[in-house]
């Protein structure tokens, strides 16, 4: 055992609380706004309920540009744009608003890739009752494709959780930035163990409960 | 009356320039109110195009076509939509909302229409006991017997009480026993509540034992249209006869005649068995008068439109002159086709 066990375990309860901030305002903010941005990219596809080729080229083509931008990069070059919008370009605030915009450019893909796996049939059906195309799109399309956006989301929220370990480069917190400032530096490889074991505790956990939530949502 | 549903000279063409298709080309079709309309052709014929003019999910692109007294091809989305509420649709693969429930499933166009949570309950409890599956109205679709999800479906349809019901191949995809069912409600649905039934289908049983007229579709264009019965009696084009052949194999194909003469010596006819304007023939009168033998070496006889339609072919036996008077006899009353003897082919 560690020495400096006693010192450090309220310092990685603290990360764990601040890595669950960071995570949790992420996939709020970047899935319901990638939900929005998935759904018009899916429904301006051609043939499908509000074609559009102009918004839906833009659209296809910002996810694009953004995507493959490796995070580390990201976020010093969104930094202007972080500094007009949160007033700084370090801490968790700052880190929070360049990984909100990646996750939903990242959320976006992921929706319309689910939504066109949805049976045509059900949403001509819903047109047949006479429902108008908004509707259909809330009421229809997503509850249809329900559990495998919730499978979606999960891999979405893994991939914030790696996302959220380089805040620690611009001055935010989290378990990413305790193992390197209590692992890395110190050369402590217990500690790097220990919060890796404990990155792999919760992302299980999410994973399980994804599985458990998507199984529902099937109604079988 | 006005018809319910009139085309004139309906066109559909989907794509531009080389690549366009003439899905429906020229239609011209009346369908009233209160009647069982049936549509059959193969598939690719433009049948389900057809139907899907109806309640404007697809548009029109010449031609007029007018639905329970609105002109449709001249309204706008929001108008639209209130014409398609106000026809129900049945569909082959059922379309169920996975995510709701029976009750949730039925329930939905009543929201779309605007019912009140209290007014929605009552009528989806009505409509899931009409359809025989009130038990199941927590039950998921994905839970559910294909019959059973085409119970919902019909109940969702008929949701709003509207005039017009299309079915495009809804019994397609169930087994015999059921598909028997599922017809014997939409027949029940046309004569108890008085909805006009359109149905698509490329099987001849479903208009044989469902529909009152029936239009034949090929290549996008209606090739014959009529009574069930007339169509059945007397189809003029091959597309027709191939689908007549399909439901009804009364009568015997050219190879099964070779072996009716090869185990009966004696002249063979079949004799069609039709309701005419004096009743059924019979054959078996005709025999006896004429003084002749005849014995059933093939044929069936069934019900179109609930009356009796087939044919017998029969080995006779007897004086020649007694057989050609016995010929020319039922000739006068229904049609016969004389395939002679074994020695000398007619």
């Amino acid at each position: 055992m560690n020495r400096d066990w006693s010192e450090l375990s309220p310092i990685l309860w603290d990360s764990v609380r601040e890595t669950l901030y960071i995570v949790g305002v992420t996939v709020g903010v970047g899935g319901v706004l990638g939900l929005a941005l998935g759904v018009l990219l899916y429904a301006t596809r051609r043939g499908n309920l509000l074609e559009n080729v102009f918004v839906f080229t833009v659209l296809n083509v910002a996810v694009n540009v953004v995507r493959p931008i490796p995070f580390i990069i990201f976020i010093t070059a969104v930094g202007p744009v972080t500094l007009a919008v949160v007033g700084t370009t370090i801490g968790n605030d700052a880190v929070i608003f360049a990984m909100s915009i990646m996750a939903t450019f990242v959320t976006a893909r992921i929706v319309e890739q689910n939504l066109v796996a949805t049976d045509p049939g059900v949403i001509e059906a819903a047109r047949a009752m006479g429902a108008s195309r908004l509707r259909i799109l809330v009421t229809v399309l997503v509850p249809e494709a329900l559990a495998p956006l919730i499978l979606g989301y999960t891999f979405l929220l893994i991939g914030i959780v790696d996302m959220s370990a380089l805040a620690g480069y611009v001055g935010g917190g989290g378990l990413g930035n305790f193992a390197i400032v209590y692992g890395y530096q110190r050369f402590n490889w217990e500690v790097t163990l220990v919060t890796v074991l404990v990155i792999i505790g919760m992302v299980q956990l999410a994973q399980l409960l994804g599985n458990w939530l998507a199984r529902k949502a099937l109604h079988r | 009356m006005a018809p319910l549903i009139s085309f004139q000279d309906v066109s559909k063409v989907f794509g531009s320039g080389d690549r366009a298709v003439r899905a429906v080309d020229g239609v011209t079709l009346d369908i009233e109110a209160g009647e069982i309309f049936g549509v059959i052709g193969y598939s690719g014929a433009g049948k389900s195009t057809l139907v899907r003019l109806v309640n404007a999910l697809e548009t029109v692109t010449s031609g007029r076509l007018r639905v329970d007294g609105r002109d449709v091809t001249a309204l706008r989305e929001a108008e639209l939509r209130s014409v398609r509420a106000g026809i129900g649709m049945v569909f082959q693969q059922f379309n169920l909302l996975n995510s709701r429930t029976v009750a949730g499933n039925v329930a939905y166009p009543l929201k779309v229409a605007g019912w009140s949570r209290e007014r929605r309950a009552a009528r989806v409890a009505e409509l899931l006991d009409y359809v025989g599956i009130a038990d199941k109205a927590k039950a998921y679709p994905r839970q559910l017997s294909g019959g059973q999800k085409q119970r919902v479906g019909i109940a969702r349809a008929l949701a709003t009480s509207p005039r017009i019901l299309l079915a495009d191949e809804a019994t397609s995809a169930l087994d015999p026993d059921t598909t028997q069912d599922v017809l014997a409600l939409l027949r029940r649905v046309n004569r108890e509540l008085g909805v006009t039934v359109v149905v698509i289908t490329h099987e001849m049983d479903v208009i044989r034992s469902l529909a009152h007229r029936v239009a034949v579709m090929e290549a996008g264009k209606v090739i014959e249209h009529g009574p069930v019965y007339d169509v059945f009696a007397a189809p003029r084009e091959r597309a027709t006869r191939r689908f007549v052949a399909t439901t009804l194999k009364d009568r015997p194909t050219p190879e099964a005649v070779e072996r009716l003469r090869h185990r009966h010596p004696g002249r063979i006819i079949t004799v069609g068995i039709r309701e005419g304007a004096g009743g059924s023939v019979d054959v078996t009168a005709a025999l006896r008068a004429h003084g002749v033998d005849g014995t059933i070496v093939f044929g069936g006889i069934t019900e179109i439109d609930e009356r009796p339609f087939g044919s017998l072919t029969l080995e006779l036996t007897g004086p020649d002159a007694a057989i050609d008077a016995l010929v020319a006899d039922l000739r006068d009353r229904t049609d016969v086709d004389d395939l002679g003897i074994a020695g000398v082919p007619a």
